[in-house]
């Protein structure tokens, strides 16, 4: 669990866009994907939903259960102190995989949709007022709606959707113009789930700032597939989830800049989050440790360091250049199936496709794939309102990780062709 | 090469509905209305009837869904349209069980008829809702008025 040092992440990159891409290499590390499925084999293309755990986040998973068990921030036992050192180990190397200024920025949750409730309820509640607003964009994913929507209701904001094109990318023009001295916040999704856009966020975090609104970066989809550098973006809350990357469920991430967490009261009370308690008076603990009340998910915390450790040794900049590789292959192959429409061709793509088939409905594409064991999302994606907006009542969705190969998207085209073998 | 459990699921009758739904229409004259909501999938219907006395004079639906949802409406309202209310609710029952029980072996499926093409619905637990919501928003139907059924409450 030794802090990782970003030097290695850019030797392993460099190395890593030197030769070509391994993916054959880097699938021996999932056990998963060999995994038979109706006596097919597995073609994993669901990591969008959630992506498969490599060997050394399962090993060190049950390293910690086997061999490093105790509580955290407590104990004056050996392993209590294991299990600390391991715990804020993990939080460094997220710091730096961020490149966020301070490990106290990093605060640990159970997924980027807690995340961006915390925020909402310790940052927004107390600040919000009736008539001011909070903008998200029409590519949002429910958890980055739903806890707005509860907030204006408590606070009497309002909340405002900059629109979608039809190409999925947002209006950046019609989003500049919703942005006002009544802005009080702003969330977005770096990359949406349900069509892969990748969000200009750099310039929508600028556009907020010059009218003094903070922005919050839903990070779910961008943190596992591109580089994310928290320090040039200069967003104020970034959120991700573990088990969209590689690592357990139940663990997730927001990062505050200092100033804003420090500022925050904590969202729920309990032990850890406190430095003194009386009967008349708690003294919080600092930050990040006012927002961990109650024992954490240690578990869940090294697991997450151990996958980051993980993908900078391949390097998330050889991972998106491969991903980008995989996009364009599979966008072309789909393309050439008769019948077959791609929702969502911003210009700027992670590797996420969501596509209809004539008139058959994407619950059918998705039972028949599954039969040939090629594992894609079908339904509405949590994002209802951007189905809406391009009046379907669901897509399929194939999206890849580096561990996905052109042979599995060959395996996903010919399985769309037993779709219309059935459907002819 | 499609799977024999495929063919199974989607069998020429299913196809048959799903492309060219029966009663799908609205009913001007309706007495009783529905919705149908299953959020995991996007399937929607509205089903409209109209009720006499104890008899279902007339059904029709409105709505979008996967194939399954779209032809066990179809084949629903075939099958229940001129049937008194209680006839319906016993194949309402039927249908339930031939899709959730574990004993649909032993089950008596004649009174099915047709219906019975939905029993392969069984060896995919995701779909079944699929078969069911319509068969759900008519026994909400006919209990109550303008209510929405979900499969997710």
């Amino acid at each position: 669990m030794a802090g990782f040092k970003r030097s290695t992440a850019v030797d392993s990159h460099r190395n890593g866009t030197r030769a070509s891409f391994d993916a054959e290499r880097h699938r021996k590390d999932f056990p998963i994907l060999n995994e038979k499925i109706y006596g097919k084999p597995l073609v994993y293309l669901d990591n969008a939903a959630t992506t498969q755990k490599p060997k050394p986040v399962i090993e060190a998973l049950s390293r910690y259960y086997s061999a490093g068990n105790a509580n955290i921030h407590r104990g004056i036992h050996y392993l209590s102190q294991k299990a600390t050192d391991a715990y804020d180990d993990a939080r460094t190397t997220i710091q730096q995989f961020l490149h966020a200024r301070d490990s106290r920025e990093i605060v640990f949750v159970r997924g980027a949709t807690e995340g961006i409730n915390l925020v909402a309820q310790s940052y927004g509640r107390n600040r919000l007022t009736p008539g001011d607003e909070i903008v998200i964009t029409g590519l949002e994913h429910h958890s980055n709606i739903v806890p707005w929507q509860m907030l204006c209701q408590q606070t009497g904001a309002r909340l405002r959707v900059a629109p979608v094109l039809d190409n999925g990318e947002v209006s950046l023009d019609a989003y500049e113009k919703l942005l006002n001295d009544r802005t009080k916040l702003v969330s977005i999704a770096h990359v949406s789930n349900a069509l892969g856009t990748i969000n200009p966020a750099k310039r929508m975090i600028q556009m907020a700032h010059r009218v003094g609104a903070p922005v919050l970066l839903d990070g779910a989809q961008s943190a596992p597939h591109l580089a994310v550098d928290l320090e040039d973006l200069d967003c104020d809350f970034f959120v991700f989830s573990g088990h969209k990357m590689f690592a357990p469920t139940g663990i997730g991430v927001l990062y505050g800049k200092l100033d804003l967490l420090e500022a925050m009261p904590p969202y729920q009370g309990g032990g850890d989050m406190i430095s003194a308690v009386s009967f008349e008076k708690t003294t919080y603990n600092k930050v990040p440790f006012k927002f961990e009340a109650g024992t954490p998910h240690i578990a869940g915390v090294i697991g997450l360091g151990r996958a980051i450790d993980y993908v900078n040794q391949i390097g998330i900049d050889s991972i998106f250049a491969y991903e980008k590789e995989l996009l364009a292959y599979a966008t072309e192959a789909l393309l050439k199936i008769p019948g077959l429409r791609i929702i969502g061709t911003a210009k700027e793509k992670a590797s996420i496709i969501s596509f209809v088939l004539a008139d058959v409905h994407p619950h059918d594409i998705g039972t028949i794939l599954d039969q040939e064991g090629v594992a894609i999302r079908a339904g509405h994606h949590c994002a209802m309102p951007l189905m809406e907006r391009f009046k379907v009542p669901a897509t399929a969705r194939a999206s890849f990780a580096f561990y996905n190969t052109k042979s599995e998207i060959d395996q996903l085209v010919k399985a769309i062709h037993s779709v219309l073998e059935v459907f002819g | 090469m499609v799977s024999s459990e495929l063919r199974e699921l989607y069998q020429e009758l299913i196809l048959d509905h799903s492309k060219k739904p029966r009663n799908f229409r609205a009913l001007a004259d309706a007495n009783h209305t529905a919705e149908g909501f299953n959020p995991l999938c996007g399937d929607k219907l509205k089903l409209y009837l109209k009720v006499e006395g104890d008899v279902i004079q007339d059904i029709g639906f409105e709505g979008s869904g996967c194939a399954i949802s779209k032809a066990s409406t179809s084949m629903m309202t075939a099958s229940v349209k001129g049937k008194s209310v209680s006839e319906a609710e016993r194949l309402f029952h039927e249908f339930h069980h031939m899709l959730s029980g574990n004993d649909a072996a032993k089950m008596d499926l004649s009174k099915l008829g047709k219906l019975t093409v939905f029993a392969g619905v069984s060896e995919f637990p995701v779909r079944v809702k699929c078969a069911t919501l319509a068969w759900h928003t008519l026994k909400a139907g006919l209990e109550s008025d303008g209510k929405v059924v979900s499969t997710e409450e």
